[in-house]
């Protein structure tokens, strides 16, 4: 889950990094409030969860109040990149004399975290990694003894940061590292931090993301949930424990699993069709699992055609079967369905079935034809 | 012969009492397996399976008491860290984590700290493992495959089962198969396994079932060229996942360029792996 640059910036400004002066809110007026109490000239900034707000116009100077409240009206009437801008952070605006990177996030196949750091920070951090990554200095944090005082010099000096600096340094490492663990993120990341004309260390940007599989130990965080990027379907999926991801596709897909409703989409794709969603409804499946999966499907407009493709272990076919039925007396659909059902209880699953009228399938491959020959004719 | 579990795998379960502990307990020892004892903090002294396996308090005295050399998993995710670092203390060689869910920092603890001992881990969020008509420790149905010569490595569970469904329709079976898991962070990866394969008298060939996330196919496709002489066979699901969305798995996603279904693909293809279109295709690309 992404946090927001306030909610980010809040979080590392609990563990010593220092932030700007500023606020989150809501209306053109607070902003020209705010604008006065922190000595008029401040960044308005657009709390959308994108990348690339300020190329998009999302963030702007303001040298005066009234400009700031000029500036906000037109920021909280925008959308960027679909999403509409309801929170402005209104910071006070600093004086500049570098720009550096620091993050920490997890390497998947070193099994550890590192932090990255780069004294070329700002926009064009994306650009640099990828054109001269060796402006982007890495150090492997052992995750039992934590990122250690000597690696967070290391850095420092690969970044050619001036010695004066290394102790603040060091504090902004220790803050953003303690941040991570404590919020059980997957990335922490200040972009750009600053060397002020005062020679401070400031973090103006923020950005986190949390492991989701840690969210239930961490409330506070889950309440941070912008559900404005969020999906209604998957939202709706999530109550019950389904794991769904709406596409552009025309053929709805229920599957047991989640590599094997990978393989179902992708069979679907080489029959000639495309998956309207990614479904996994788990391990052993409740009837009313299965309908409230079954109504999600079908509340895609786009859907033509629907294929079950259920592999029985500790999910019995049985009840997959009732649960199909269940949802059918619901809605009122005239959406084809293809059914396949293999392992426990199959059998009995496709007696229940047989009234229902439903194409059958034996082989995943024969199920996907059959969903993709059905939809091209609907 | 067969890889990690045979017939002297003895075999402790880790949260036997919860419902899905019992339910895979009851299974895998009609499977045949060796189940000598349980463990849930707070009930050691009962007795489960109509009083035939012991229940402790702690993997400690259930190891000193059984002899246990294999754990499998089932304790709830906020739980399973502890879980698995508990059974790496007592000194069990082998410890198979069912758990789905486990945050992955905690995992990044649990194996920086199993690494600087003699201990192998299998999982977590993995379907465990199964060497036909010997032993199973998991949750594999128990019917869906035989013995035979081919060795299997998956990241997924049900993905495996279709899988092994198909072998057996085409009169093929099994060495041992290991489900590894869906996690970005696991225990056990492909090269782990294929070298474990490679040495195994038994397995004459490989299936590897990947999917989108991280480089551990291609890795693996490194490994298959410079050091394998079995032939092997892959399948990577994922082809249709769109970027930047996790396909339920929580190391499922492709993140930037990285971890797409081609790359893998295409790494595997270089090794001289015969990759198939779809899983039911697998048979027919064996030998």
């Amino acid at each position: 889950m992404k946090l927001h640059e306030y909610q980010s910036k809040q979080i590392f400004a609990k563990y010593g990094v220092s932030i700007p002066r500023g606020r989150v809110v809501t209306t053109a007026g607070e902003v020209k409030h705010l604008a006065e109490e922190l000595g008029n000239r401040v960044v308005i900034k657009a709390q959308v969860l994108v990348g690339g707000r300020g190329k998009a116009g999302g963030i702007r100077l303001a040298k005066t109040a009234k400009e700031a409240e000029e500036l906000a009206t037109h920021i909280l009437g925008m959308e960027l990149k679909g999403l509409p801008v309801r929170k402005i952070l209104v910071d006070e605006a600093v004086s500049i004399t570098k720009e550096i990177y620091l993050g920490i996030t997890n390497d998947r196949t070193a099994r550890k975290p590192v932090i990255m750091a780069s004294s070329a920070g700002g926009v064009d951090i994306e650009e640099v990694a990828a054109r001269t990554p060796e402006k982007i200095v890495k150090v492997h944090i052992d995750p039992l003894l934590g990122l250690r005082e000597y690696q967070a010099r290391d850095l420092a000096l690969a970044i050619d940061l001036p010695r004066n600096l290394w102790r603040s340094f060091s504090d902004v490492a220790a803050g953003l590292w303690n941040a991570y663990v404590a919020c059980d993120a997957t990335l922490a990341e200040i972009n750009p931090l600053v060397i002020t004309n005062e020679q401070r260390l400031l973090a103006l940007d923020g950005k986190m993301v949390v492991d989701d599989n840690a969210l239930p130990r961490h409330p506070e965080l889950n309440e941070m949930r912008d559900m404005d990027v969020e999906d209604e379907a998957e939202v709706e999926a999530r109550k019950y424990g389904l794991s769904y991801i709406s596409l552009d596709g025309e053929i709805g897909c229920m599957v047991n699993g989640a590599g094997l409703a990978m393989a179902t989409m992708d069979i679907i794709k080489l029959s000639g069709g495309e998956p309207a969603n990614f479904l996994d409804i788990g391990g052993g499946a409740s009837a009313e699992k299965v309908a409230a999966a079954l109504r999600i499907i079908l509340a895609d407009s786009k859907v033509k055609a629907v294929l079950f493709n259920i592999f029985g272990g500790i999910t019995r076919c049985d009840e997959v079967a009732r649960g199909i039925l269940t949802a059918l007396k619901e809605v009122n659909t005239q959406v084809p369905m293809v059914v396949r059902l293999v392992g426990t209880n199959a059998e009995e699953g496709r007696r229940l079935l047989a009234e229902a009228n439903m194409a059958t399938a034996e082989t995943l491959l024969e199920a996907a034809q059959k969903a993709v020959a059905i939809a091209k004719g609907a | 012969m067969s890889i990690l579990i045979n017939r002297n795998t003895r075999l402790l379960v880790q949260g036997i009492t919860g419902n899905e502990g019992l339910f895979h307990t009851t299974q895998m020892a009609a499977y045949g397996t060796n189940v000598v004892a349980g463990v849930t903090p707070g009930k050691g002294g009962e007795w489960v399976l109509d009083g035939k396996i012991p229940v402790f308090d702690t993997v400690k005295t259930a190891v000193e008491t059984t002899g246990a050399n294999t754990s499998v998993i089932f304790v709830p995710a906020r739980f399973a860290a502890d879980a698995i670092l508990e059974a790496a203390d007592a000194g069990v060689g082998l410890i198979v984590c069912i758990t789905e869910g486990v945050p992955v920092q905690d995992m990044m603890r649990v194996r920086t700290y199993i690494d600087q001992k003699k201990v192998r881990l299998v999982g977590p969020n993995c379907p465990g493992m199964l060497t036909p008509g010997e032993c199973k420790v998991g949750i594999i149905p128990n019917n869906i495959a035989v013995p035979g010569n081919i060795g299997i490595v998956s990241r997924s569970g049900t993905l495996t089962y279709e899988v092994l469904y198909a072998l057996r329709a085409a009169g093929k079976g099994a060495s041992t198969c290991v489900g590894i898991g869906g996690d970005p962070v696991n225990g056990t990866n492909f090269i782990d396994v294929l070298d474990m394969f490679e040495s195994d008298p038994r397995t004459e060939q490989v299936v590897m079932i990947g999917e989108i996330g991280g480089s551990d196919e291609e890795r693996a496709a490194d490994f298959i060229s410079s050091k394998m002489t079995k032939p092997v066979v892959g399948f990577i699901a994922g082809q249709s996942a769109p970027a930047g969305k996790r396909m339920g798995h929580a190391g499922a996603i492709i993140e930037g360029s990285s971890g797409q279904a081609e790359g893998k693909i295409r790494a595997l293809e270089g090794a001289g792996v015969r990759v198939a279109r779809h899983p039911e295709e697998i048979p027919s690309l064996l030998r």
